[in-house]
């Protein structure tokens, strides 16, 4: 076991071995082991297939930016994750996971025909494939896209975890914990400031971490690390969070970072969440994101064995992994040669160093050739081979007129490729920042910055230790000074570093058909550069549009080992300089984010607010059924044992009818409006006029927006001259006080009144049905209830069971009606008394689908339901609630536009089904012809449809194109399966002389 | 999420507490009757829908419950300046030297 760990070597706790599996097989790794290092310890390179291709796939990189190394995770009870980088998570006791992207097995994978077929997964392959014919989209195209489609398996139970979220405000946010992260941090943390400091990794470190030969002021890399972890530490003002990942980057400094907490632990704390989603605001922010490898793009770079040089190097160092025994490295850049010298050190045979470069630097050559290796400069890769782990490299000499000698090929277990470093530049891009090109570096640096944010160290472009220390130390004391401390940089000594340089390129040349060569650029999503050039050569110039069409850098890694690399081969087709290609927007998140860490807290219970009224409780009790009314739940019906809804609402209907039902109105809205002015205010607002309406009457009043539709309707009470009683639609009620204050405070804030919503003060009782005053005419105190004292639409304050009550007269189902407002506090009471009362009539708790029938069968509108934001009142048959001598109101200028006055217009009326058993759908297209040719011209829709009992029938209530002029008329409602006739009528079903208000 | 300032709160409010209110100094016609059809069309539906320097309406709903006027760049979406509702616009010359 870990044949390939080197005893001694790295920062993983090798007395601490931990037991963990893959596609089935234990394998043991260390703590402080990614299942990547742990992997690699064992010998096992291959971990996965390739996406379109399913060619077999190892490990590329050691950290975030992978785009191979992609497993399954089951933590078991559920917790299952797929696609989780191999290279970040850390391995513990009994973790299980698996490879992706194959069938039958990681070894034998059917879909790896693919490959073979690579003429048919072109660039642009899915546009061009499946095109034609179009009979074949349904049976045979689909379902091949959605097979193929997805990397990974979703899971497939909700997921068991919880998540945490959390505020939080500094003076200075360092993003990044390298040594420029680390002395900025420090540098920020002394002056006093308030600093946050956070890392993606389980350590702080970041490139220190693989790094074994410089000194930092006479201390080695790692001591002067862990003095200064133990500074950050003890400095009360600084807050170090690592396995923090910065996803975004937001206006005005803020930063979310998605901080994994129980994700690396065998056994999280019963309860602990899994991640914690902070929201930081941040006076400065350093940015120290450090800088990624680009792979080298040449035929078969995609072997399991073939991965980045530094990788390699982090491996080897801070893993104590040697990732071959016969490695041999590839490059273009300087940093690759330390690869092969540390490996070379720690016993590998390195084969060869190839480096395209023709010079590289005597120093670099000296040292390789004292450690015996094979130096091959002015030589390219041109092929690879091995199934399913590389088995040896086939490398050319190229003279300096581009002239290929023999090739030679090397037998190797490991290749490790550098092409140089691309600074990361996410976060700085999605501030909007500018980016610069720098030619000679091949790369995008930090321009022009828009938010109070620095870059520094290697993701500035400012590349070796020395530099790194000495522009984040810098950027800390800035930062610090900028958020009003004080703060001078730090000067660091380095010792034993080397000067590296390096060249940059697009794909290397070969000698032989280009067009055969499977160059990978995007390893994730199998794009290579024969992809990239097709796309051009079809047309495509920008690289926002190559980019699409070739699925470059739109994998889950975002192509942070493959944007800089297309760019480069884009901008050598189409010859135009790499800035003039355009680079593509990076956006949050910064790697990818778990939906849990978003959603935080909000889920299940907590998803949503769910209102509750006073007698919410006692409904529930007493077994209704509920539905959601807005964010209310509302009691629905009231069954009885044995009894479905139609039973239930047939009978509550009959009941109140009859004698007397009680309903729970207490949700709709209700607005107080007092003031001297509060009666010229209403005239403005609503259709209806107000200053005649006397003290303890109400009026139903109908309320536009300014382009004369309806918004919301409601019974108005006068209280007393300057007090009104508002009611809204449940649903109105925010939205109708918004539009209200809005008038008053900016529209005619000269005028003396107050708004308030009152809506949860009362408890809203309304009692129906022709027994309605008798049952509490000896329980109110204070009002006259006589038929005279106390008509249809009056108001009076008095008292109910000793209870304050503001009394309505009004109905909502034709019947005699009362809603009885007490203060919210005695609802219940009062509810439970008045059910005990009723008894004696038969009285019984009717819910909203019983409120909606018996409303219906009398014609009353539900805004929102019968009217959509484009109906008038007019429209709507409510051209008597138009105050027609008002010199203005809200949207009356509206109703005069040519439009609005079209005979044409959609005008609600009623519908009676020609069968009366047939109850039409709510929301059903009303034609005049069915036997018209497809698609037919709709005149209309079904706005509410209900059995009525009380009429042994259907209605229908519906909006139909110049449907009143059209009364008596037929028109037909086509449906799956039949078509239905109804009889266009009023919308009046029931006591259309209005008795029953009486009686 | 913006950072706003609430001129009668005197006070910076994340985003959360305030709601957006569409194009600010657009006053409701004193007597709509004797405008035309176009004119009122124009008053209802036409906005600037400005590119750069956009001033707008927010009202503090989680707050005060005030409204209020702002100046916000549409394009780099940063606020300028907040000022009381009422209050007139600010003359570009200001608006360049609070951008400063």
């Amino acid at each position: 076991m870990n044949a390939y760990r080197i005893k001694g070597k790295g920062r993983v706790d090798q007395r601490k071995p931990v037991r963990f599996s893959f596609n089935g097989t234990a394998y043991t790794g260390y703590e402080g082991d990614t299942l990547a290092s742990a992997l690699l310890a064992n010998g096992v390179h291959l971990v996965g297939r390739s996406f379109k291709y399913h060619r077999p796939r190892g490990i590329l990189s050691a950290g975030s930016e992978e785009p191979n190394a992609l497993v399954g995770t089951d933590r078991g009870n559920g917790r299952f994750e797929p696609n989780t980088r191999a290279t970040v998570l850390e391995v513990f006791e009994g973790l299980n996971t698996t490879s992706q992207n194959h069938w039958p097995s990681l070894k034998r994978d059917v879909g790896a025909i693919n490959d073979a077929l690579y003429m048919l997964f072109s660039a642009g392959f899915y546009y061009k494939t499946f095109m034609w014919p179009k009979s074949f989209w349904n049976k045979v195209y689909e379902p091949f896209i959605r097979g193929a489609a997805g990397l990974g398996k979703s899971p497939t139970v909700p997921d068991p975890d919880t998540y945490a979220s959390r505020f939080a405000h500094c003076d200075v946010l360092v993003v990044g914990a390298g040594p420029a992260g680390l002395a900025a941090a420090l540098e920020a943390g002394r002056s006093g400031a308030k600093v946050m400091l956070c890392d993606e990794q389980a350590e702080l470190g970041g490139s220190l971490l693989s790094e074994t030969n410089a000194r930092i002021d006479g201390a080695s890399g790692w001591d002067w690390l862990k003095a200064a972890a133990a500074e950050l530490a003890a400095l009360p003002n600084v807050t170090v969070l690592t396995r923090a990942t910065a996803i975004g980057y937001y206006h005005q400094n803020l930063l979310g970072l998605c901080q994994r907490l129980t994700d690396h632990l065998a056994s999280p704390p019963e309860g602990a969440p899994r991640e914690r989603l902070w929201k930081v605001r941040a006076k400065q922010v350093v940015l120290a994101q450090g800088a990624i490898e680009k792979p080298l793009v040449f035929d078969g770079n995609d072997r399991p064995g073939v991965m980045l040089a530094g990788a390699a190097r982090s491996y080897l160092n801070r893993y104590g992994v040697k990732v071959g025994n016969r490695p041999v490295v590839v490059t273009s850049h300087d940093s690759a040669w330390l690869a092969a010298y540390d490996l070379a050190e720690a016993g590998a045979k390195v084969a060869a160093i190839v480096d395209v470069r023709p010079e590289v630097a005597g120093h670099l050559k000296q040292r390789a050739a004292a450690l015996g290796i094979e130096m091959l400069t002015g030589w390219t890769a041109t092929g690879t081979s091995g199934r399913l782990r590389v088995a040896s490299v086939r490398v050319n000499p190229i003279s300096r007129n581009g002239v290929f000698g023999p090739a030679r090929t090397i037998a190797c277990d490991a290749l490790l490729m550098s092409g140089g470093w691309t600074p990361s530049v996410h976060l700085f891009s999605h501030t909007k920042g500018k980016l610069d090109w720098n030619e000679e570096g091949q790369m995008f640096l930090p321009g022009e910055r828009t938010e109070e944010s620095r870059c520094a160290g290697a993701g500035n472009g400012s590349f070796g230790l020395a530099a790194a220390l000495a522009e984040g130390a810098e950027a800390g004391a800035d930062a610090a000074v900028d958020a009003g401390f004080k703060a001078k940089a730090a000067t660091y000594k380095v010792d034993g570093e080397v000067p590296l340089m390096g060249v940059s390129s697009r794909e290397l040349t070969t000698d032989r058909n280009a067009s055969k060569a499977k160059a990978f650029v995007d390893f994730q999503n199998d794009v290579t550069a024969k992809d990239i050039r097709l796309a051009v050569r079809e047309g495509f110039k920008s690289i926002e549009h190559i980019k699409r069409y070739t699925t470059n850098g739109m994998a889950t890694d975002q192509g942070k080992t493959s944007n800089i690399n297309g760019l480069v081969i884009a901008s050598d087709a189409v010859r135009r300089p790499a800035p003039a290609v355009g680079l593509t927007t990076f956006r949050p998140p910064y790697t990818p984010t778990t939906f849990g860490a978003f959603a935080g807290y909000n889920r299940s219970e907590l998803f949503e607010v769910t209102r509750k009224t006073p007698i919410d409780v006692w409904a529930e009790e007493n077994g209704a059924v509920f539905e959601p009314v807005s964010l209310w739940r509302r009691a629905w019906y009231f069954p009885k044992p044995g009894e479905d809804m139609h039973a239930a609402v047939t009978r509550e209907c009959k009941t109140v009818r009859e004698t007397l039902g009680m309903f729970d109105a207490s949700t709709l809205g209700k607005i107080e409006i007092v003031g001297p002015d509060a009666a010229e205010f209403l005239n403005r607002m609503y259709t209806n006029a107000w200053s005649k309406l006397g003290v303890g009457r109400c009026r139903y009043g109908v309320l536009l927006g300014e382009d004369g539709f309806i918004r919301d309707d409601g019974v108005i009470g006068r209280i007393t001259s300057d007090r009104f009683h508002v009611t809204t639609t449940t649903g109105g009620a925010a939205r109708v006080l918004a539009m209200m204050e809005d008038y008053l405070q900016t529209e005619w804030p000269d005028l003396k009144v107050w708004l308030t919503s009152i809506t949860e003060q009362w408890a809203v009782i309304a009692l129906q049905g022709p027994n309605a005053r008798k049952l509490f005419e000896p329980l109110v105190e204070g009002i006259d209830l006589s038929e005279e004292g106390f008509p249809h639409m009056s108001v009076a304050e008095g008292r109910i069971y000793g209870v304050p009550t503001r009394l309505f007269r009004m109905s909502f189902t034709g019947e005699r009606g009362y809603e009885i407002n007490v203060p919210a506090r005695y609802g219940r009471a009062v509810w439970e008394k008045l059910f005990e009362a009723g008894q004696q009539f038969g009285i019984t708790p009717y819910g909203t689908e019983t409120m909606h029938v018996l409303r219906a069968e009398k014609g009353y509108i539900i805004v929102g339901q019968d009217t959509d934001g484009t109906l008038t009142p007019e429209d709507a048959g409510l051209g008597w609630a138009i105050g027609k001598s008002k010199p203005d109101f809200v949207g009356k200028r509206s109703l005069s536009r040519p439009d609005m006055l079209k005979a044409d217009r959609k005008q609600l009326v009623g519908l009676l089904t020609s069968d009366p058993n047939t109850v039409l759908e709510a929301g059903a297209q009303i034609v005049l012809d069915p036997n018209q040719t497809l698609p037919m011209k709709m005149v209309g829709h079904v706005t509410s449809s209900y059995w009525s009992g009380t009429l042994g029938r259907s209605i229908a209530l519906a909006v139909v194109e110049g449907g009143r002029a059209r009364e008596g008329a037929t028109i037909h409602v086509p449906m799956p399966g039949r078509t239905h006739t109804a009889r266009i009528v009023g919308t009046v079903f029931y006591d259309p002389e209005n008795k029953r208000l009486s009686a | 999420m913006l950072v706003i300032r609430c001129p009668y709160c005197e006070a910076e409010r994340p985003e959360v507490e305030f709601a957006y209110g569409g194009e600010a100094h657009i006053a409701r016609p004193a007597d709509p009757s004797t405008l035309t059809d176009e004119q009122w069309k124009d008053h209802l539906f036409i906005r600037t829908n400005a590119r750069g320097t956009h001033f707008e309406r927010w009202r503090h709903v989680h707050g005060c419950g005030r409204f209020f006027n702002a100046v916000r760049d549409t394009v780099s979406d940063k606020f300028v300046t907040t000022y009381k509702a009422g209050l007139p616009r600010p003359t570009e010359a200001e608006l360049e030297g609070m951008r400063k």
